[in-house]
């Protein structure tokens, strides 16, 4: 009896000392000591975050994950996936469990501050918008006035839709569900007459539906949703990866450096391609991974407008235009800054 | 961790030098030594959790109760809107909660007694169905009824547009994907004297039963209790009613634009939770029953029947009140576990506690050590509620042995 009680008090004295003194260690240094990236993404939002018809994760915010993996190991493939419902995802990443999310996820000023953690930049612009039954004869959203909405709990979503209504001084019914699937398919089964997410999310969503023909996206954009990656707040060098990953894939495209001639440019004697691409300097060093860094991300992953096209752009089903995504050279919103 | 050797070597001494052979004394060491043990476990998780969360930069406190929520909720008891601040949508949770389990708990309680008794009938069919009922039910998972039950309700109904209403024509039932549909009573001037009626009756129904029973343990008269009660419960009110001038209106239902509005309507989620749980635990609860009909002993019958007492009175005076004594401890079990089951609402979109409190709020505000701790110890406060009822209720009931 004595011994038990000792060896247990030792023992339990053990795990909460370790708990105590566990300081938060640098997220690049785990990530290499593991050999992959554990990259948080939504439980399937085709375009963003799905399992490919082969059953390998594909998307927007997946190919920056793997873009992340290529700067750090040189190889996009070393990336895991944790699919999380929205209310699950700051969790796992304020808990470790993932070492990035990347999950069609909106940059907040309270997400920001109040959550422990920092985006790194906006991949995706978007705004919340509305979905309907075209038999409903309905082609504003001002003229949802009681109607029920389908939404997913733990968005940014809800509080918008909230807002928008009160601001218009119109009522509503929500029907409030935890995962994506149990909203689609309530939404589906007709429980309720409006779908509302961003705008991107509903053309993918409309795909999934039992006769997507039967269902239109209403016009209006009621909010601004810059989505981005997030990583835990107080581990800069790892922050620094995967803004630069980003930028990276931006400058690319603005340069003109695809998948496919990236080592032709390697050669290039445009200093911008040369820093980029590491032939000058030591950017990657700078960030703690090898100097090549940008090289493979662009060469295994491909710039932001490759990997545009081949998730949501006009040769696959969501057909979605560059719009407010184009770079800002082209009249858009995607700007990253120099690397020099 | 110096502290805790300290501690442990000090026991070590006390047990060795004087007091190693008295049990008592040693027993009380180790279970000082045990209580120190788990408040330090206790305090350093709580330190350890409040200096990571601040080290992470996570907001923390309880601060948030007083923000604006900024969120709708679909079913709400209270008044409630978006305005509204967070303590508010937490008892809008709650009592979402409460009513679910209660009516849940009040008509599993019907099925599981119906069912028990028919799983002990003479009859071929009806105790080969109360069989099939209970094997089926409970050896299912309650998730899968749930959603089994909600696609169910949502995929047979349908929509208030299909059923062919009229729009802004007034309807005075209609079953549909948005809910079940009824007029709701208004209440205007003077209507709160019915409400006082019905507590009068209610009061008056306990204290003519106090007598009857005095009257006839002294008499041997009886009294007809039950329908004297039921004409005081159906006349007082009624009185009361034309009294007062006829103080209620019933606001119809009606189909305007995408929605039903007005009337009194029950939501297809809260139907689906309703059904799923009610379903569920009468399966076991109906083997509750059963068992505790099987627990009173044959004699019982036999002797009552041997004095001349009717089947219908032998059960009631004698089986019934043995049979409680059994049924009633692991009936409480079943309560407990359906109240705490109704967190699985959150699958079906039923905002429940779990669903606004631990779902909605935990987002907004980002604080989830603070809402899950506060909706476990609301689990814990329902149980033990319910617990220390079924307790009193128990022991009301228990068999006095002379």
């Amino acid at each position: 009896m004595k011994k038990k009680i000792l060896s247990a008090v030792v023992g339990v004295a053990a795990v909460a000392g370790m708990g105590a003194t566990a300081a938060s260690a640098a997220t690049l240094d785990d990530v290499k000591a593991k050999g992959f990236v554990q990259c948080g993404v939504s439980t399937g939002l085709a375009g963003f975050s799905a399992p490919n018809d082969a059953g390998d994760w594909s998307g927007i915010d997946v190919d920056l994950c793997r873009g992340v993996a290529a700067a750090v190991f040189g190889d996009a493939s070393a990336v895991k996936f944790s699919p999380l419902s929205a209310k699950e995802r700051f969790t796992a990443l304020q808990s470790g469990e993932i070492d990035v999310l990347s999950r069609n996820t909106t940059w907040t000023m309270s997400r920001d501050t109040q959550l422990g953690l920092n985006f790194a930049g906006v991949n995706y612009y978007d705004g919340q918008g509305f979905m309907v039954r075209k038999s409903l004869g309905v082609n504003s959203a001002l003229q949802l006035s009681g109607a029920s909405v389908c939404v997913q709990t733990g968005t940014t979503t809800e509080l918008n839709l909230t807002d928008y209504f009160k601001a218009n001084d119109m009522t509503y019914n929500p029907v409030v569900f935890e995962k994506l699937e149990e909203v689609n398919a309530a939404y589906d089964a007709n429980r309720c007459d409006v779908y509302t997410t961003d705008q991107s999310g509903l053309y993918s969503i409309r795909l999934g539906l039992s006769a997507p023909d039967e269902h239109m996206v209403l016009p209006e954009v009621i909010s601004k949703e810059p989505l981005g990656p997030v990583v835990r707040q107080g581990d800069d060098q790892w922050f620094n990866i995967v803004k630069w990953v980003h930028f990276a894939m931006l400058n690319a495209e603005e340069m003109g450096v695809t998948s496919e001639n990236v080592d032709e440019m390697a050669n290039s004697t445009d200093p911008n391609v040369m820093r980029l691409l590491g032939k000058e300097g030591t950017f990657g060093d700078s960030i703690g991974v090898s100097n090549d860094w940008a090289y493979n991300v662009i060469k295994e992953v491909g710039n932001y407008g490759e990997v545009f096209e081949r998730n949501v752009g006009a040769s696959t089903p969501l057909a979605i235009g560059r719009g407010v995504n184009a770079l800002w050279s082209k009249g858009g919103l995607q700007y990253a800054p120099p690397i020099r | 961790m110096a502290h805790q050797e300290g501690v442990v070597a000090d026991a070590d001494d006390s047990g060795r030098v004087s007091l190693m052979n008295d049990p008592k004394a040693r027993g009380l060491v180790f279970q000082v030594l045990l209580i120190i043990f788990v408040l330090f476990l206790v305090y350093s998780g709580v330190t350890n959790a409040i200096d990571n969360l601040a080290r992470a930069g996570i907001a923390s406190g309880l601060g948030f109760f007083g923000e604006r929520a900024g969120f709708d909720i679909g079913q709400s008891f209270i008044p409630y809107t978006n305005d509204s601040t967070y303590l508010r949508a937490f008892f809008v949770g709650l009592l979402n909660t409460m009513v679910v389990a209660i009516i849940g708990i009040f008509f599993a309680t019907i099925i599981g007694f119906i069912v028990g008794l028919a799983r002990l009938s003479k009859n071929y069919l009806v105790q080969k169905f109360a069989t099939v009922y209970v094997e089926t039910l409970r050896n299912i998972p309650l998730l899968l009824q749930l959603l089994f039950w909600y696609k169910a309700v949502l995929s047979i109904l349908p929509s208030p547009r299909q059923v062919g209403l009229e729009p802004g024509a007034e309807v005075v039932f209609s079953l549909n994907n948005r809910g079940l549909y009824m007029p709701r009573i208004v209440p205007e001037a003077g209507a709160s004297l019915i409400l006082y009626a019905v507590i009068i009756a209610i009061v008056a129904w306990v204290f003519i039963g106090r007598w009857a029973r005095k009257r006839q343990m002294a008499t041997g008269q009886q009294f007809p209790v039950f329908l004297t009660g039921l004409g005081l419960i159906i006349v007082l009110p009624l009185l009361a009613y034309l009294v007062t001038g006829m103080p209620l209106s019933l606001e119809y239902a009606s189909l305007q634009g995408f929605n039903m509005v007005d009337g009194w309507v029950v939501q297809p989620e809260f139907m689906a939770l309703l059904l799923g749980l009610s379903l569920y635990t009468a399966s076991f609860i109906a083997e509750i029953v059963r068992a505790g009909i099987l627990a009173v002993s044959h004699g019982q019958s036999e002797a009552a029947f041997a004095l001349g007492i009717r089947p219908n009175l032998t059960s009631r005076l004698v089986i019934v009140p043995q049979a409680m004594r059994v049924i009633i401890p692991p009936l409480t079990s079943q309560y407990l576990n359906l109240t705490k089951n109704s967190s699985l609402a959150v699958a079906i979109g039923y905002p429940d506690l779990v669903s606004i409190f631990g779902g909605t709020v935990l987002n907004q505000t980002g604080q989830a050590v603070e809402v899950i701790s506060i909706t476990m110890l609301v689990y814990l406060t329902l149980s033990l509620l319910t617990s220390a009822f079924m307790n009193w209720f128990n022991s009301s009931v228990a068999l006095v042995e002379r």
